[in-house]
């Protein structure tokens, strides 16, 4: 068999196995918040269907998938329907570059780290798309909003990457994973501490989460691009919200907590490790959402011109120097 | 100097109060529910107690299925929301003997002795869809006869239902109180669960 073919292959069975990845985590994810949510509220959160109600985000789910499919008169179709498909696809190509194991990676490229800020971009033209064709003032607003916080969040985001590449001199995942083995001690999160949280922070602005949710809002702010988005149109969008707050804390802990690797001094290395990290920064993305009120939109993009951007920048200025000295 | 801690020193403290945040929210995830689930298990008897529910009568301590209830009409006139109706007792026709006696009276020229009404209601019928549970009836009721029932569970499926006899519920709950209570399938959600 040519090694073409059997790259293909490969490629073809990773794909479909971060379909799945990304479908479970949706189900996981929306039964945690909720339940999450409820335990911070002192309350038992979905109960009735399934022992817990364990079985509620799949009857959701296959409530949303029964509704009807609705486009707004004098829309344009096209671009309409293309806009949740061209938020969700890009998310596939995102959990390609990941190293979740040892052997446990979809596409070991030397450019993960660029593949996956080019392809998160993506959304920012999805959300756009969706909010203009809505044939809807709202939704060309909410658009407007939406994509003027994730274009806002992504520089500091990006000064943050970079002076992880600066550190480390590549932007493949795998090699930036590998030179975090060892002890707790060897991980990028010492050096990087501002980074780190300056990460964290633009993180929750880049996936739309809570306080930096303005982008949603479904109750409060009239939903925004997506108001009139109906069955799974609107199901897709929310699938990739979830697949955008799973790439991106795997990312983060894969450029600073570790990846794979255990923090005692690689004893037990393994993707248990690296599903151990994404999920407490998942957990604790969903504890952040149900603590604080959500910010006013000059508020949000004060915090990111005013604060984040000069961090990232004397961060990046200053793992410069050091890496020069 | 006052604007450099405005607007760089200020902010920076601020953030402290959001770990403040995150810790309360972290605490009240470890602690236990407080939500009983209702139809498995039902309010335990010390918090049903200051639960208000609609209002209703109170019998008199001797005699627990007539209300202590004088007719006043206080309930009604101070009712914001027209939900009470009080129909006083008419006085019983004399027996012959009193009207006898009544005759006499006249002729000797005395004062005339009519038989009195009872004091308490014929009728006492109360809409629960018009009560706003403002309690005036309560505070207003002289012989303090009206109080907030703890009738949690109730539940009717017409308007018509929701318009009840007080008098009537009353000589049920008398009976049921010497009646022994009837056993609830449903537990009580636990105290140590509250706590």
């Amino acid at each position: 068999m040519s090694i073409f073919l059997q790259t293909l292959i490969y490629l073809v069975i990773a794909v479909i196995g971060s379909m799945v990845w990304l479908g479970l985590n949706a189900l996981v994810l929306v039964y945690c918040e909720r339940k999450f949510a409820g335990h911070i509220q002192r309350r038992p959160g979905p109960f009735e269907v399934g022992p817990h109600g364990a079985l509620q985000p799949l009857i959701d789910g296959l409530k949303l998938m029964s509704k009807q499919l609705l486009t707004p008169d004098n829309s344009d179709a096209i671009l309409y329907w293309l806009a949740p498909i061209l938020s969700m696809i890009p998310v596939l190509a995102l959990f390609m570059p990941i190293p979740y194991g040892p052997s446990v990676i979809g596409m070991d490229v030397n450019l993960g780290l660029l593949l996956i800020l080019a392809f998160s971009s993506f959304n920012g033209l999805a959300v756009i798309l969706a909010g203009w064709a809505s044939n809807n003032k709202w939704g060309v607003l909410g658009a407007a909003r939406a994509v003027a916080q994730t274009v806002a969040y992504e520089i500091p985001l990006l000064l943050t990457v970079l002076a992880i590449t600066f550190m480390t001199g590549t932007l493949s995942l795998t090699e930036i994973t590998a030179m975090q083995a060892g002890s707790i001690l060897n991980w990028n999160i010492w050096p990087q501490w501002l980074g780190f949280i300056i990460f964290i922070i633009a993180m929750f602005g880049e996936t739309n989460r809570a306080p930096f949710d303005l982008a949603e809002a479904e109750s409060e702010l009239t939903a925004g691009f997506h108001t009139e988005y109906s069955s799974m149109g609107f199901g897709l969008f929310f699938m990739a919200e979830y697949g955008y707050m799973v790439v991106m804390c795997s990312v983060c802990s894969v450029l600073y907590l570790g990846g794979y690797h255990d923090p005692f001094g690689g004893y037990t290395d393994g993707w248990w490790w690296m599903l151990l990290k994404t999920y407490a920064l998942l957990f604790f993305m969903i504890w952040a959402r149900w603590t604080f009120p959500r910010v006013r939109f000059d508020q949000l993009l004060n915090i990111n011109w005013k604060w984040l951007l000069p961090l990232a920048t004397f961060n990046l200025l200053a793992t410069a120097l050091i890496m020069k000295l | 100097m006052g604007k450099f801690r405005e607007n760089i020193i200020q902010p920076i403290l601020d953030c402290w109060s959001l770990m403040v945040g995150l810790k309360i929210t972290g605490k009240y995830f470890c602690k236990p529910l407080i939500t009983v689930h209702y139809p498995r298990e039902v309010i335990d008897d010390e918090n049903l107690e200051t639960y208000g529910g609609h209002v209703e009568l109170i019998g008199k301590p001797k005699d627990p299925a007539t209300p202590k209830c004088i007719s006043c009409m206080m309930c009604v006139t101070n009712c914001p929301s027209k939900c009470l109706k009080v129909v006083k007792q008419k006085a019983p026709k004399p027996t012959p003997e009193q009207e006898a006696a009544m005759a006499a009276a006249k002729e000797a020229g005395e004062k005339v002795v009519k038989p009195k009404a009872p004091k308490n209601p014929a009728k006492f019928t109360y809409d629960y869809t018009l009560c706003s549970l403002c309690g005036n009836c309560i505070d207003n009721c002289p012989p303090k006869s009206l109080k907030f029932s703890n009738n949690m569970y109730w539940v009717a499926t017409s308007r018509k239902e929701m318009n009840i006899d007080l008098l009537a519920r009353l000589k049920e709950q008398a009976t049921e109180l010497s009646a022994p209570a009837p056993k609830t399938e449903a537990k009580p959600a636990t105290a140590e669960k509250e706590a």
